[in-house]
């Protein structure tokens, strides 16, 4: 796996040196992940495609701190993640990376405001400034009218926008977003298009950000 | 800290949410507890009432007071010992009596004789079987806790003289005078008239156990005019220092062996006896009952915080993708343990509560419906029922909470 990137890139956020990941399954150990060497700038957007099995999604996990691997170095803003412990891990993942995931997996039952401020509360900032973060991402996202409603109260494109709000909140170094495969294939462009990320495109958020698109078998 | 009290703050909201969203089963849940709680309430609010209904019994005693009798009143196991013994004489008291006068600093105040036999009472067409009938001098109020509603006790005079005159408990007052003053009026024992001239306050009975409102008292000389035979006597004397209660009763059983005129390598043929002889053999009676009661009500909690601790472990599994969003977003173990904990506790609070609400709510109808059951609602108990609630809540909730806080952020996330 490697990219291609033509525009001025920022500092070194990711950097991943020969990682594997093994899996034991029953009496057969999986190999996921054979050595994977990665880095990745500030204002980088970067796509991970691949066939189905290939270790997208294992590398996903890896680079969003969800998971550790078995072995090889993983610095993120220099700091090493491959030694960390879960509630490091989680430190990292709530204040350095924004997640979009396919599902959106926003809380049902809590309203957009609560959604996006969610993260916030796990960073431990008080309830006004939390309050007042959560409606500025949400105003950008174009969601300012829609922030006390649930997202059984919203369309796709909206819960899709709250999510958004959500992974840019906290004001992380980096977004990960998964997306069907045949979105993946054209991902910048169709990162471009949906909707939650052209209101904050336009917003003049979205480049300050490295996007790392990856595709799902 | 601050991350915390948010955490917590959050938790409490998700608590709620969560409870609403899911009426029919919280509910369903919650009846557990709510069962658990108003079992184990009642059976505090029992326990407390006969440990209350014991402690006012005992009062009767008075916890300053001796009581010289022929047998002891604990249990013993050799009674041959004391079969023989000659009966407690009325006339003892006197002898006592000068005797106290005659001792500088006695730890004695006064010896009161009393004697007692079972007779039924009437007035007009009314009538009371077995009623405790005492006989005793004016002296008697010292030594006892009564006090009358009306009227007085008989007078030292009237007490010498042995006048006809009767003092009445609350209960046979009652029954005799359904609806009449009972002051003056004369009542009939075993045949022979005497005039009411008091009537005792109300002490409250509890399990048969002896109370003054089912008792007459009248002068010893008349009672020993008209029903002297087959009577029980004995001799109470009030101490002057409840504290030195043990001194006092070696001063007593040292005046009762003159009496008796025993040599000194003979054993007392009487016994002393005070209010802690009969409590300490009464107490473990009580401590069982309530061991035993809460022990078998403490069983429908525990099946309530099965219950609980099930509904955990379903709500755990069903949002495992919301516990693997919450870690992506930076929740820590910590967080989503404390999550679920208050998830269980905040059900068992609200069990804990309607359950408390519902028992208060029993309590009061059982007192209107029979005010001598004995049944005590008090304010430790509601700590103590809120204390359990909330005890019972973080028990049944950690180990689903643990396997929550536990789970692989990645396996979560996949998890449909």
């Amino acid at each position: 796996m490697n990219h291609n990137s033509t525009r001025p890139v920022g500092p070194l956020v990711i950097d991943i040196e020969n990682i594997t990941k093994d899996y034991v399954m029953g009496e057969e150990i999986v190999r996921a992940l054979r050595g994977v060497s990665l880095q990745i700038h500030r204002n980088e957007y970067i796509a991970i495609m691949g066939p189905s099995g290939s270790g997208k999604s294992t590398l996903m996990n890896m680079l969003g701190c969800l998971d550790t691997p078995t072995s090889g170095r993983y610095e993120f803003n220099g700091r090493n993640v491959a030694e960390m412990d879960d509630d490091e891990l989680a430190a990292i993942r709530n204040r350095e990376i924004g997640f979009v995931f396919q599902t959106f997996n926003l809380l049902p039952r809590s309203t957009s405001l609560r959604n996006v401020e969610l993260p916030l509360i796990y960073a431990g900032i008080d309830p006004e400034t939390r309050e007042e973060m959560a409606v500025r991402v949400l105003d950008e996202v174009g969601l300012g009218d829609r922030m006390n409603h649930k997202p059984n109260e919203l369309s796709g494109g909206q819960r899709q926008r709250v999510a958004v709000a959500r992974a840019l909140v906290n004001n992380p170094s980096i977004i990960l977003v998964t997306h069907e495969r045949d979105i993946a294939a054209h991902a910048r462009r169709t990162v471009h298009l949906r909707d939650g990320l052209i209101e904050t495109d336009h917003a003049g958020f979205i480049p300050e950000v490295d996007l790392v698109a990856l595709d799902r078998p | 800290m601050k991350r915390f009290l948010y955490e917590l703050n959050e938790s409490w909201r998700i608590a709620v949410a969560q409870m609403r969203s899911n009426m029919t089963r919280s509910a369903l849940t919650a009846l557990g507890v709510i069962i658990g709680i108003i079992a184990v309430t009642l059976m505090g609010t029992a326990v407390n009432g006969i440990s209350i209904g014991f402690d006012n019994s005992m009062s009767v005693l008075g916890d300053d007071v001796l009581y010289v009798t022929q047998w002891p009143w604990k249990q013993v196991d050799d009674w041959w010992n004391y079969r023989d013994r000659k009966k407690i004489k009325t006339e003892y008291a006197e002898t006592l009596n000068r005797m106290i006068e005659r001792t500088p600093n006695s730890n004695l105040v006064v010896a009161v004789p009393t004697s007692s036999l079972f007779r039924s009472i009437k007035y007009g067409g009314n009538s009371v079987d077995n009623v405790f009938v005492l006989g005793t001098t004016s002296d008697f109020i010292v030594t006892s806790t009564i006090d009358c509603k009306e009227g007085r006790f008989f007078s030292d005079t009237e007490s010498r003289g042995g006048a006809s005159v009767v003092v009445i408990g609350y209960d046979v007052a009652d029954a005799l005078f359904p609806s009449e003053n009972p002051i003056d009026k004369s009542v009939l024992i075993n045949g022979q008239l005497f005039k009411v001239i008091g009537v005792n306050s109300r002490q409250g009975t509890f399990l048969g156990l002896f109370s003054w409102d089912s008792m007459v008292a009248l002068p010893l000389g008349a009672f020993n005019k008209y029903f002297s035979s087959k009577s029980e006597s004995d001799v109470r004397v009030k101490v002057k220092d409840k504290r030195k209660l043990a001194e006092a009763k070696d001063e007593l059983t040292g005046l009762m062996r003159r009496v008796r005129g025993l040599q000194p390598e003979v054993k007392d043929d009487f016994s002393v006896n005070e209010q802690q002889a009969f409590k300490s053999t009464l107490d473990p009676v009580k401590n069982s009952i309530a061991v035993a009661g809460l022990f078998i009500t403490g069983l429908s909690l525990f099946v309530g915080a099965i219950g609980i601790m099930n509904i955990t472990f379903v709500s755990v599994k069903e949002r495992t993708k919301e516990i693997g969003t919450r870690k992506a977003l930076g929740a820590r173990r910590r967080t989503i343990l404390l999550q679920f904990l208050i998830e269980s506790t905040a059900l068992c609070l609200l069990g804990g509560f309607i359950g408390l609400t519902l028992a208060y709510l029993m309590c009061f109808g059982i007192e209107k419906a029979f005010p001598s059951f004995p049944i005590h609602f008090s304010l430790g108990l509601v700590f103590a029922s809120m204390t359990v609630s909330v005890a019972t809540g973080l028990i049944s909730g950690f180990a689903p909470a643990w396997t929550a806080s536990r789970l692989d952020p990645v396996v979560a996330l996949r998890y449909e």
